[in-house]
């Protein structure tokens, strides 16, 4: 059987375990109906034309993990950002850990989808939120949709502001010689609210593990989202990220995708502006060796009058690793006065790597102000002998100029130990020792 | 301490060294000057070991030892300097962060343990006062939205700290005003001592004025055409390079 139909087939013992007469269960009905008749996208699609999931569609992916490790908290402390005090929602195989998590619901909602799922307490919330701004279209998206059941529920109430950042961590230990993770977050954050979350994937085996994770963020009015991705996951671990943002008026949600890791890694990161004067930032910094992939899709539909977007991707592609970015920017004719720019620089360091870039700008607003611009180079010959001269080794001279090169994207982590810690990760990818904290 | 002894380079097949024979010594400025394009910089370049240039005939020699396997940060470690025309930017690593790094890469190629931190401020502290260097620059980025005038400071405390046996000074005059330019000859001077050489590379005469050579060679189409002292400077600066161009030709 194929993973198509034994995930249809699936989701029969699937609603054995769910309220089927909870209203969500008919969006899940209606998805994965949309799933059955379209299937997993393939590489005819455009937006797919230079990422397959050939390969992982030939993996028998169990669905439903019989059981879960504890696990200890020394033993992944180095997953969290455990130098400042957070919230915590974990999960491990896909199963909730309480051990590892800590929510609150003092003042604001930091807790799980299966519980805003299940309780009337959040019933009318889930009814004017959930699959409201997710696409009903999308393929992997429905297929999310369909299993939906686990993940992060955050509810940010009118000008609260969390006492600290929020962590969304997901384990997958290889209790199963496979496995398909589908986490479905929903973030809503009212009106003058704000919020920071971190996400992170982390696979803690050598077995073959694929998440197909979706994200709603709901930004009102005037409230401000800090969103980090980090993607620094093992070499069996696929993430296909699928992140939809419906923004209000005066507000401002960033997204910063820091992408390191993993085998295969799409992000499909779609902006939606449903007001004036809104801010919708997208940032990245990927680098990649060995045979990595990483596929960057992002949209932004400007839809009012006065927003602005700004899009800034850095990559550096080593040995036989394979980069994707592709923006597509859509300002609607009533979006005037819209600024859009976006920006993708990359730097080859292999013959062997490659990297797909392609903006795609419909624009049918005549008084708007939109950039793109990409650029494919090497190292600046010039600037590694300056450092060589400087007594600087020539890889850690070559480590320096690429850290340089990411730095912008870098300059705007608010959580200054996330930046720290990014940093590092930044010198293990380069393998290099600074003798300082970059 | 510097021997070039029938130096041959270029890039690509084109000659742009033709035999260029050089030695300094401990204690001693040299001055190289010359038009556009005779090669001073290719021969700063060559001389600090930059990989692009192939040397095709002659040698290098550095304390007795020959520099033709020797990449560009053993030079550094070895003790030769070179200050850039163009120093290059680099957004994110600030003067003092980058100062550590080099400053320990040599240290370790040396056998020697990092730095102290302590003592790293303290020598940074009293580099920056030779340089007239204010505090607010040592966090800024390297170079980055640096006016000329600031760069070339930089690469002359970047030389205080680093304190080569060789620094190589190409065109550091460029792209100063009067005041900087004072500043910068200063520091260069104050670092001058018997156990270290300077080699000015320069087009105009104006540096020597505050960097006062032992010795001024007269480089035209990669080859030095004149040696003397430094009223050899002064007489070039009189009659510009044209006559030494005909002197060739004879």
């Amino acid at each position: 059987m194929d993973l198509k139909d034994k995930l249809v087939s699936s989701f029969l013992a699937f609603e054995n375990n769910v309220d089927v007469d909870h209203p969500v269960h008919d969006i899940r009905s209606e998805a994965i109906k949309n799933f059955e008749l379209k299937g997993f996208p393939d590489k005819k699609q455009e937006a797919w034309k230079y990422t397959s999931l050939n390969a992982l569609k030939k993996i028998d992916f169990s669905i439903f993990p019989k059981h879960i490790d504890a696990l200890e908290y020394k033993d992944v402390k180095r997953y969290f950002l455990h130098e400042i005090d957070t919230y915590k929602i974990v999960f491990i195989d896909g199963v909730y850990s309480s051990f590892l998590s800590e929510t609150t619901h003092d003042g604001v909602d930091i807790c799980l989808m299966s519980a805003a799922l299940s309780k009337p307490m959040y019933k009318q919330i889930i009814d004017v939120y959930f699959n409201k701004v997710a696409s009903k279209e999308e393929s992997l998206t429905t297929l999310n949709t369909a299993f939906s059941k686990e993940g992060a529920y955050i509810y940010i109430p009118k000008n609260k502001i969390p006492k600290k950042p929020i962590e969304i961590l997901h384990f997958a230990t290889g209790n199963e010689a496979t496995l398909l993770l589908q986490p479905r977050n929903l973030i809503i954050a009212e009106e003058n609210a704000e919020l920071q979350i971190i996400e992170r994937h982390q696979s803690l085996t050598s077995n073959e593990i694929l998440t197909n994770s979706v994200t709603e963020i709901f930004a009102a009015k005037n409230a401000i989202v800090d969103y980090y991705k980090v993607q620094n996951d093992l070499k069996n671990a696929s993430l296909i990220d699928n992140t939809y943002i419906s923004q209000k008026g005066n507000s401002t949600v960033k997204v910063h995708t820091f992408s390191f890791g993993g085998k295969l890694t799409r992000n499909n990161l779609n902006y939606y502006q449903n007001g004036e004067y809104i801010d919708s930032t997208m940032k990245g910094v990927t680098i990649l060796g060995e045979k990595q992939h990483v596929d960057h899709h992002t949209l932004v539909h400007h839809r009012e009058p006065n927003c602005e977007s700004h899009q800034d991707y850095k990559g550096i592609y080593g040995e036989k690793s394979v980069g994707v970015f592709n923006g597509k920017i859509i300002v609607d004719k009533i979006a005037q006065k819209t600024n859009a720019f976006q920006q993708n620089n990359n730097i080859l360091i292999s013959d062997k790597a490659t990297i797909n870039t392609k903006p795609q700008l419909e624009i049918f607003a005549d008084d708007v102000k939109c950039s793109h611009g990409c650029t494919i180079g090497q190292l600046d010959e010039e600037a590694l002998f300056y450092l060589q001269t400087r007594g600087i080794p020539k890889k850690e001279a070559a480590a320096l100029l690429m850290y340089a090169f990411a730095n912008n994207v870098l300059e705007s982590v608010r959580i200054p130990e996330l930046k720290m810690r990014i940093n590092k990760l930044i010198a293990n990818k380069l393998g290099v020792q600074l003798g300082f904290d970059l | 301490m510097l021997k070039v002894n029938n130096l041959y380079a270029g890039v690509e097949g084109n000659e742009i060294l033709n035999g260029i024979n050089l030695e300094v010594n401990a204690g001693e400025v040299h001055a190289i000057m010359g038009p556009n394009g005779s090669g001073k910089s290719t021969l700063a370049s060559v001389i600090a070991g930059k990989e692009e240039f192939e040397i095709t005939e002659g040698s290098i020699e550095f304390d007795g030892e020959n520099l033709e396997e020797t990449s560009p940060e053993e030079r550094a470690h070895k003790g030769i300097f070179l200050s850039f025309q163009y120093p290059v930017e680099i957004p994110g690593v600030s003067v003092t962060n980058f100062m550590k790094t080099a400053i320990n890469e040599s240290r370790k190629a040396r056998g020697f343990e990092d730095m102290p931190a302590n003592q790293m401020l303290k020598l940074i502290r009293e580099k920056s006062e030779l340089l007239e260097i204010d505090r607010k620059f040592l966090s800024r980025s390297l170079n980055e939205g640096f006016s000329g005038g600031e760069k070339k400071r930089n690469e002359i405390f970047q030389m205080a700290m680093l304190e080569p046996k060789l620094a190589i000074l190409d065109e550091t005059d460029s792209g100063l005003d009067i005041d900087a330019l004072r500043i910068v000859a200063n520091g260069v001077n104050k670092l001058r001592s018997k156990d270290n050489a300077i080699l000015v590379i320069t087009h105009y005469q104006r540096l020597l004025e505050y960097i006062v050579p032992d010795f001024v060679h007269v480089l035209h189409e990669g080859k030095i055409v004149k040696s003397g002292t430094k009223e050899l400077a002064l007489e070039l600066e009189e009659k510009g390079y044209d006559w030494l161009k005909n002197e060739s030709v004879v």
